[in-house]
């Protein structure tokens, strides 16, 4: 289990090339890989922009029927969200932004869990199963 | 933080992204190629991201701005090379990159700004 963190945007592009080698070796497809490393490049975006840095955390997973998969965490101990609903609407920023980042890093990947309180930080979890 | 080169080649600037592209150097290309259409009055742009493995929203946001910024200096933008899942990928984040023309690689993206297209 690595454990990265995410203090600078140098950090982010470490973050995508740690997840592509992990999905390229648990095979993950050409196009899973990618669509895993976009939704990471997305929520580590976030863990440092809105989340005022924090750490990632890459693991392989199996499931119960022996397929493999990636899953990521991402932690900060930012301000929190205080509509987890409004935060997953697609078109919906804070940040001048288009508000398709967590929205549509949802879309990429296969599972998606965001916890989040006002004042209590934000963890968002992901995981694509290889096919 | 590495820095993105813009070539010139008769009224096209030519740019090839050939790194891991973090969110400052997208910046950094925006505000060099404004000061290039600036200084030479180019007519066209060309962005070469063959070598390019995601574009995440941010990356995809910038790229229609610097199609946008282009238009102000009267020059056109064509995206070149994307890589099929790259394709699938950013449809799929919701991402159209409209208002930016894409072609299949750089000679298809030169007849475009070449009117042959």
């Amino acid at each position: 289990m690595d454990e990265l963190p995410i203090l600078s945007g140098d950090d982010v592009v470490r973050v995508r090339q740690q997840v592509r080698t992990v999905a390229a070796k648990n095979g993950l497809s050409l196009v899973d890989q990618t669509k895993l490393v976009t939704a990471a490049s997305e929520l580590a975006r976030n863990t440092l922009v809105h989340g005022g840095g924090g750490v990632a955390r890459v693991e392989v997973v199996k499931s119960l029927n022996g397929r493999s998969g990636v899953k990521l965490h991402f932690a900060d101990e930012g301000p929190g969200i205080a509509d987890l609903d409004l935060a997953l609407t697609d078109g919906w920023t804070t940040g001048g932004g288009l508000g398709l980042g967590l929205s549509g890093a949802r879309r990429l990947v296969d599972e998606f869990e965001l916890n989040s309180k006002p004042g209590a930080g934000t963890s968002v979890t992901v995981v694509k199963w290889s096919r | 933080m590495d820095r993105v080169p813009i070539l010139k080649i008769g009224q096209t600037l030519f740019v090839s992204i050939q790194i891991d592209l973090q969110d400052e150097s997208v910046m950094l290309l925006q505000e060099d190629l404004a000061d290039e259409l600036s200084a030479t009055g180019a007519r066209g742009v060309i962005i070469d991201i063959t070598a390019v493995e995601i574009v995440d929203s941010f990356i995809g946001r910038m790229l229609t701005m610097i199609g946008s910024i282009s238009r102000l200096f009267d020059a056109e933008t064509v995206i070149v090379g994307m890589r099929p899942a790259v394709a699938i990928t950013l449809t799929e984040l919701g991402l159209s990159l409209s208002g930016v023309r894409t072609a299949l690689n750089a000679e298809k993206g030169l007849e475009i700004l070449n009117g042959k297209a």
